[in-house]
């Protein structure tokens, strides 16, 4: 290999063959960042079509948790107002499942970033903004179909709403925003760890926030410091909330938090993007000082 | 500026009191590759992002395919392609499933963006492996995809950040070969790297870049002139026979042979590499001359810099 033998442009490709490169410029902005935010989700959905095992993991762990807490749980532990303790499970299920999320966008972020895909993305003439925006409509909507699995599941074991369909929906939406206000954490987080690693590690401090919370049992029936931090949980809003949606047992100890579910179902998610989308948009920004 | 695909002048970045980039003057002509070379930590992976406008800098001017780049980043974007230190492609879709996501997101649009990734296949000799995942790519094919990913919008300039670091001797050779076709189609590369010989095989003009800044800019020839070229190496089994060796040395050497006494060798600097080595090693054998190592001798990056700065490279930083 010497540095004569060289080829010529028409040896490498027919020229007349060429594609017109010129970029497609005859839309605005707007259009772009929407298009480009698709291209991204394309892209997280293609994930799934060539690995469905990545599937299986992600929807086997809440598939497996809401067997086990109720088959294995349901019949030792009794409900606090006499309902069925599925019932009260189910829906502390899903918001656990939305909870858990957050790992996923951040080990999605933090591998992009490490493999300097986010470099590639930023390098290019795409709007810098897809690159949030696909993550998120992607984690969304990886969201909604965990949330009908796990509610096929629930019902199949005998888990059942009484509110009608409204009702329903409105809880489904009540654990999507929650869904939603993590996956700022999650950007943020995946933004800061070194690797996809590290990042697996955060399950370590994810596992007692979501086991601190109305998830598994009411706060009254824990010390009167953890229930206290048990019921302030964002999550044991959004768990009551759908349950009181649902028609499920709720079990509240009649404080102000758990009396105010539906409020704070909608405040705290609120108030975690207020505080984690900035922090997350501005990190991205940094990754240019 | 014309003939210029790339100028920065004075170029300053700072971490902190730390100086990544300290005043520093780069031209590469239009069309050519321009190898930046320098050490680890030296600075070149902060300039190449700096030029491709992901990283922002707190002094001097750049200009990239006529464009300036604190200016106009967005136009600069349409105008480059960038291969960083990792092949930046998604791992779990396949070859040609990441070029028509990128060639989606350089807005070419479905169908050119198929198209586009169906002749970059071709031309980076990846046809065989397009449908299949690149988790089961080897190193070389990873880069090469990740070279055609840069070349979507066949960009005017291309950014190189040490593409065959950590690529076994084939895969690095496949690589250079796609980097020679590129010229040849007219993009210009800056390639930088920490090995001299890859930037004598590939660049024209070599910028050598130590702590921030720009210590030489010369044709590979004339920094090879400078550190002294290749040369052969004897050395003798015994030191009585140092002057046969040093008479079998002249024969073939550029100047005359400079001899070690003390660790028995003779060396001298040689411009036909082999027929020069074939030549020694064929006399000392008929002249029975016993020799304990013979060979050639390449000037290393560490040699460039011994000359250039007079410290060796250990004594620029880790990189980050
Ligand atoms: N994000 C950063 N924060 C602090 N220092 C950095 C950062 N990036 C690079 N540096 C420093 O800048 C210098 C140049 O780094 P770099 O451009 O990566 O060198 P090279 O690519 O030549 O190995 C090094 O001393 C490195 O430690
Ligand atoms: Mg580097």
């Amino acid at each position: 290999m010497s540095r004569t033998d060289t080829v010529t442009r028409a040896d490498v490709t027919d020229v007349a063959d060429l594609t017109d490169l010129t970029p497609g410029d005859r839309h605005g902005r707007a259009y772009w960042a929407v298009a480009d935010c698709w291209n991204v989700v394309r892209r997280g959905l293609t994930h799934y079509q060539r690995r469905p095992v990545m599937i299986a993991w992600q929807l086997g762990f809440p598939i497996i948790s809401v067997l086990l807490y109720g088959y294995v749980f349901g019949g030792a532990m009794k409900s606090p107002d006499g309902g069925s303790v599925r019932d009260f499970l189910m829906p502390g299920m899903f918001a656990m499942t939305m909870a858990f999320g957050f790992m996923n966008t951040a080990i999605a972020v933090v591998t992009d970033a490490s493999k300097g895909v986010i470099d590639r993305f930023r390098s290019m003439p795409m709007a810098p903004s897809a690159v949030v925006t696909g993550r998120g409509v992607n984690d969304l909507i990886i969201a909604c179909s965990e949330l009908a699995i796990l509610a096929a599941t629930a019902f199949a074991m005998g888990w059942r709403t009484d509110t009608g369909i409204v009702a329903s929906l409105a809880a489904f939406g009540l654990l999507l925003l929650l869904r939603f206000c993590l996956i700022w954490v999650g950007i943020l987080l995946g933004l800061l760890v070194p690797n996809a690693e590290a990042a697996g590690g955060l399950y370590v401090v994810a596992f007692p926030l979501t086991m601190i919370s109305s998830v598994f049992v009411p706060p009254s029936t824990m010390p009167d410091w953890l229930g206290t931090i048990a019921a302030w949980n964002p999550i044991s809003s959004t768990a009551a909330a759908a349950r009181e949606l649902f028609g499920n047992p709720v079990a509240s100890d009649g404080s102000w938090i758990q009396e105010h579910s539906l409020l704070m179902a909608v405040v705290w998610p609120i108030a975690v993007t207020a505080v984690f989308a900035p922090l997350a948009v501005r990190r991205f920004q940094r990754l240019s000082r | 500026m014309d003939g210029y695909a790339v100028v920065a002048e004075g170029l300053e970045k700072r971490y902190g009191d730390k100086h990544a980039l300290a005043g520093f003057d780069l031209a590469v002509q239009q069309g050519s590759v321009h190898g930046l070379l320098g050490p680890n930590g030296a600075g070149k992976t902060t300039a190449v992002r700096v030029l491709a406008t992901l990283l922002r800098f707190d002094g001097g001017r750049a200009r990239v395919a006529g464009v300036d780049v604190r200016c106009e980043p967005r136009q600069v974007r349409r105008r480059i392609g960038l291969t960083g230190q990792y092949a930046a492609v998604d791992e779990v879709l396949t070859g040609r499933q990441n070029l028509e996501m990128f060639g989606r997101l350089f807005h070419l649009g479905g169908r050119r963006a198929v198209r586009r990734a169906t002749e970059l296949l071709e031309q980076f000799d990846l046809v065989g492996a397009g449908d299949k995942g690149v988790g089961t790519y080897s190193g070389g094919m990873r880069r090469r995809l990740d070279l055609a990913a840069s070349m979507i919008l066949a960009p005017d300039v291309l950014f190189l950040d040490e593409p065959t670091t950590g690529l076994d001797p084939r895969s690095r050779g496949e690589v250079w070969e796609a980097v020679r076709r590129l010229v040849a189609g007219g993009t210009t590369v800056l390639l930088t790297t920490q090995y001299l010989e890859e930037a004598d095989r590939l660049a024209s003009r070599i910028t050598v870049i130590d702590q921030g800044r720009a210590i030489a800019d010369d044709t590979p020839d004339g920094l090879k002139d400078r550190v002294g070229g290749d040369r052969i190496e004897v050395v003798a089994r015994d030191a009585a026979d140092l002057p046969a060796v040093a008479k079998a040395v002249a024969r073939v050497a550029d100047t005359d042979p400079t001899t070690d006494a003390l660790e028995r060798r003779v060396h001298a600097p040689v411009t036909d590499r082999v027929a020069a080595l074939t030549d020694v090693a064929r006399t000392l054998q008929e002249e029975r001359i016993g020799v304990e190592d013979i060979g050639l001798r390449r000037p290393s990056l560490d040699d460039v810099f011994l000359r250039l700065t007079g410290h060796g490279t250990q004594t620029t930083e880790e990189a980050a």
